[in-house]
């Protein structure tokens, strides 16, 4: 049972709905019409019980979650149905009845952490505000609390985070006050709105650990709000699957991870790279079309015109109601899940061969990069400090060739590519392309091949490209400056052949980028990246601003076109999942250092460096039948202005005890060599690495 | 900081000495000197009249050597009848004149004014004091009636006490100085509409100031600069408004009022904290108008007799300490901005 001090009365017991809510509907009203943003939205979460709520931007999951907080904007209502909380209905609640409830008894954990917290204000005062506002105590009394709950949050000297201004914390520490903040009066209901989209990949795993941890000392139920299944996985108990404003399938995790009974979810599995899926023997489906927008929902079923079981005269006949399907509590929108065959395998006709890997392209031989900083304080001068954002840099990368770099914010992966692209020029070391060296010559002196071989697909879409330019004149830019073709008509037929290649209608050519969605936009940037015949291409988490549906089409994109091209791909990642799925060879970057480098097989498999099996753990995968080792690690990346002494990762390192003496805080580590091309930095003895375990294994079913 | 200091001090010095310099220039026109010989000697001399007392009093010399008498970084000019010196810049109480002697403003003399027959420093001084007086008291109601009227229309955008109050501050704004106090005093001071309740001279308030004789000038110019900073302080009060960290309170369960006060107010204040600041200086030549208008011998009355009669070392005072009073005020603003906001840090 719970400790928490709340009214025996109000107290409700394990399993007992806790929120209910029944055919809810939100509309926002414009000036000239209404668009339904949640249409007959039915969920319950129970005493104790974590809801996953997953779906796609736009989906409608985050309105479901204002509308149980009736915070809704001047624009939203709930235009049906019905929300209870604890039996008491939500929606028509008086507004003093919705203050005593709000921060007490519901407290929500957002988004974005920096934008959510006040930045005038001293964290302890937004911290202590909340017991005293709703249970009337005294400051003295709500700090001491604050002090409490920011220890259990796990962050380290709370005395001095009390004191501190909200942007004097790292993104971390920021999302655990706010966790810390949601929790000061020991709320019932816990809604977390993407609360780790933010946050780095091993501190996504921390806050996650914290989150379930403390939902299960409070007794906290939870409404937890992702796109990300894994995390979902990881979390919750039941979920509810979103698709345009609908539920479209709800029941106990496991039922529908492993059974799913809507063509959606399906679809979305086979969309995300699950351990196992292989870029030429098992590639990602994507699915096929767009997200509808709001207003232009087809008529039936929504999912209908991308919907590979659908059937003209009875998806689009009728509204399609939830209907129950066998086990606990299971429901889909779907008619035909009787008639469709669950267990058959993905179609995968086209059955491509991989890449035959070619000669040396780039070489990178001890590459470092300074940068320096002067941070003057209000008194007193400034000295100024050296960030060391790339250490001794070493690696080759060959002709079609996929090389992942993975690593977290700060790691010195965005200087790397910022140093070959020519932004920035190197403090020390080489960069050679096809024999020429690159490593200390700016852009704009780079001669036009070398900046046609070297391009970069850029991670936000949405403002890489110009928006009061066309699609077709943006590409007849970039070709203009690459020297490519004879004349305006050779270049135009030439931007015709990209949009081909990268799979765009040739109508797009005269659109404006704001007509396009994300995942065209990103398609735009692609091809603009290989209008000059590139030989390297830097893609800078070229997926992660996209939807899930519409990633496996564009990183699919970009392998067809480098296995055309014989493109030397860069791929720069956080996110393990997809790097296991088209890397040839991954390299592992911490704090400027490359602490492991290898073919994917080897990395992704023990031996590891004890940065890369972290990592592994963090990464949250949507499988049911996969464990996977639970490794947390503490506290935050080091600044690259202070780095520690020796090895960067030893302030964090779980292995750090198996060095002995103090090694491992005195000396860089070697490069120590496995299996061929497999090194890592490490101190430890071979029979440590020979005693590591894989962090995943997939259990047999 | 002090280096922070040190370049605003550099520039306030630049800047002084370029604008003293165009001030020096335009007022050392033929035209413009011709002008100060006749207001001196009487309207109807010769041009060789004109020329003679010009040479005698020190005007005759290249206009750059001028420029460096005043600054004091040139002897000041002297005039001598038969080898004996007989007049020149440095004259001292008893007369005498100390040949090869430099008396600028480096030397903290600031010349002489041929309107008020006084040292500059001390008109200057003295209008200072009196317009001092008149911006405590604009601001004084200006600041809080701006920042009231602001924070109440932005915090609900859209609402009718929102239009109705951006309305109002929007006709302040539009209305200048020159129409709406001749309007004032029309309705409030004359017998046109009767109602007499004010005083329209404002000259008595000069020794003593009264709600009766200093309302009317005070509420003119704070009318003007309410608007617009209203304005500035609604624009960013709806902003914050509409911040995630104020749904973040929403949802705390922290009530509206405390919402606004506690959380919006001092995120809300940055961006009119400069804009107030930027009302001193506009403050400077706004109340040219004013104090015309209602007689009153402050800083602008001072700058517009000085213009008038072609005063030129009295223009060249004003100047200085005009560039001080903006570039103080904007220093001032500067460090406030920091304290205001947590996240800026002087650099």
């Amino acid at each position: 049972m719970t400790d928490t001090a709340t009214d025996p009365a109000l107290e409700v017991a394990p399993g007992e709905p806790i929120l209910e809510i029944r055919n809810l509907s939100i509309s926002f009203f414009t000036r000239t019409r209404e668009i339904p943003a949640v249409m007959d939205f039915s969920a319950t979460v129970r005493a104790g019980e974590a809801l996953g709520l997953v779906g796609e931007s736009g989906c409608g999951k985050s309105t479901v979650a204002l509308g149980v907080m009736q915070d809704l904007g001047v624009n939203g209502r709930i235009t049906g149905g019905s929300i209870k909380f604890r039996g008491e209905e939500l929606t028509t609640m008086s507004p003093a009845r919705l203050r005593e409830i709000r921060g007490r008894d519901i407290a929500m954990i957002y988004q974005e952490p920096m934008a959510s917290l006040n930045p005038a204000l001293k964290v302890d005062r937004q911290l202590m505000e909340v017991p005293m506002i709703h249970e009337g105590i005294s400051a003295d009394e709500a700090r001491a609390r604050a002090l409490e709950v920011v220890r259990d949050v796990r962050l380290p000297d709370p005395e001095r985070i009390l004191d501190a201004y909200p942007h004097q914390l790292s993104g971390g520490q920021q999302q655990r006050i706010v966790i810390a903040m949601a929790l000061m009066s020991k709320p019932a209901l816990l809604i977390l709105d993407e609360p780790t989209t933010a946050l780095d990949v091993t501190v996504e795993a921390a806050v996650i650990d914290l989150v379930r941890e403390l939902g299960e000392k409070y007794g906290t139920s939870m409404l937890f709000i992702s796109h990300n299944l894994g995390l979902v996985l990881e979390t919750c108990d039941r979920i509810a699957v979103m698709y345009s404003g609908e539920a479209v399938e709800r029941g106990r995790i496991g039922e529908v991870f492993d059974e799913m009974r809507h063509p959606y979810t399906q679809a979305l599995f086979r969309a995300i790279p699950l351990p196992g899926a292989d870029k030429a023997t098992r590639p990602l489906i994507a699915i096929p079309g767009n997200f509808p927008l709001p207003d232009e929902r087809p008529p039936g079923c929504n999912f209908g015109p991308r919907c590979d079981y659908f059937q003209k005269g009875r998806c689009d006949a009728q509204s399609i109601p939830m209907i129950e399907v066998p086990g606990d509590a299971h429901e889909a929108r779907c008619i035909r899940t009787d008639e469709i065959d669950w267990d058959a395998p993905p179609d995968i006709s086209d059955h491509r061969e991989s890449p035959e890997i070619g000669e040396v392209v780039l070489k990178v031989d001890g590459l470092q990069k300074y940068y320096e900083v002067s941070r003057p304080g209000l008194l007193g001068g400034g000295e100024a400090q050296v960030v060391k954002a790339n250490e001794t840099l070493s690696f080759e990368a060959h002709e079609s060739e996929t090389l992942a770099i993975v690593g977290e914010s700060g790691c010195g992966k965005s200087t790397l590519a910022k140093v070959l692209m020519g932004l920035e020029t190197a403090t020390a070391g080489g960069v050679e392309l096809d024999g020429r060296a690159v490593g200390d010559v700016p852009i704009e002196k780079r001669d036009t091949r070398t900046v046609a071989d070297v391009q970069m697909v850029f991670q936000n879409p949405f403002d890489t490209l110009n928006p009061s330019m066309t699609v077709g004149r943006q590409i007849i830019r970039a070709l203009e400056i690459f020297g490519v073709g004879a004349g305006p008509r050779d270049r135009k037929k030439r931007m015709l052949e990209l949009l081909d290649l990268v799979k765009l209608p040739r109508e797009f050519a005269t659109r404006m980028p704001r007509q396009l969605s994300g995942g065209q936009k990103q398609r735009v940037g692609i091809a603009r990246a290989f209008a000059g015949g590139a030989r390297i291409v830097v893609a800078d988490e070229p997926v992660s601003a996209l939807d899930v549906s519409v990633q496996a089409a564009v990183t699919d994109l970009l392998m067809e076109i480098q296995r055309e091209q014989k493109t030397t791909l860069l791929f720069i990642s956080h996110d393990l999942s997809i790097v296991r799925y088209l890397a040839d060879r991954v390299m592992v970057m911490y704090l400027g250092h490359v602490v492991e480098i290898g073919a994917a097989r080897d990395v992704f498999a023990p031996p590891y460096h004890p940065y890369t099996e972290a990592l592994l753990s963090a990464v949250p995968v949507a499988d049911t039948h996969v464990e996977k080792k639970h490794i947390v690690l503490e506290g935050d990346v080091p600044s690259a202005m202070n780095p520690p002494s020796g090895c960067p990762f030893q302030t964090r390192c779980r292995w750090k005890s198996r060095v002995p003496g103090d090694l491992c805080e005195r000396e860089v580590p070697p490069m120590v060599s496995f299996a061929p091309g497999h090194q890592v930095k490490c101190h430890l003895s071979p029979e440590e690495f020979a005693s590591m375990e894989p962090v995943i294994t997939l259990a047999e079913n | 900081m002090i280096r922070f200091l040190l370049s605003r001090f550099v520039t306030m010095l630049a800047t002084a000495l370029a604008l003293t310099f165009v001030v020096f220039f335009l007022t050392n026109l033929a035209p413009s000197l011709e002008k100060v010989a006749k207001s001196e000697i009487g309207a109807r001399v010769s041009d060789a009249e004109v020329e003679s007392w010009l040479n005698r009093n020190g005007y005759g010399e290249p206009m750059l050597v001028r420029y460096g008498e005043w600054l004091g970084v040139v002897p000041g000019w002297t005039h001598s009848v038969d080898g004996e010196v007989v007049a020149g810049r440095c004259a001292g109480a008893d007369g005498g004149v100390d040949a090869g002697a430099r008396c600028g403003i480096l030397q903290g003399d600031w010349g002489y004014s041929t309107v008020f027959r006084r040292d500059v420093i001390e008109i200057v001084g003295r209008s200072l004091a009196l317009t001092g007086k008149l911006m405590f008291w604009v601001m004084m109601v200006m600041v809080p009636g701006a920042l009231i009227l602001g924070v109440l229309a932005g915090m609900r955008e859209g609402s009718k006490l929102d239009r109705s109050l951006s309305t109002v501050s929007i006709l302040t704004t539009a209305t200048p100085e020159y129409v709406s106090g001749v309007v004032f005093i029309a309705v409030f001071a004359s017998t046109a509409v009767g109602l007499k309740w004010f005083n329209g001279s404002a000259t008595s308030a000069m020794e003593n100031a009264t709600i009766e004789n200093f309302t009317l000038p005070v509420l003119t110019i704070a009318l003007y600069g309410m608007g617009y900073i209203a304005r500035m302080t609604r624009a960013s009060m709806t902003e914050v408004m509409t911040a995630q960290y104020i749904r973040t309170a929403r949802l705390k369960g922290v009530s509206f009022p405390k919402i606004v006060l506690r959380h919006a107010l001092r995120n809300a204040l940055i961006a009119p904290f400069t804009v107030i600041m930027l009302q001193f200086p506009w403050l400077l030549n706004g109340v040219v108008i004013v104090e015309t208008l209602f007689n009153y011998k402050g800083f602008g009355w001072t700058l517009v007799q000085a213009a008038g009669n072609n005063d030129i070392e009295l223009l060249l005072g004003v100047s200085v300490v005009s560039v001080v009073v903006v570039l103080l005020t904007q220093l001032i603003s500067d460090i406030g901005y920091v304290y205001l906001n947590p996240r800026i840090r002087v650099s």
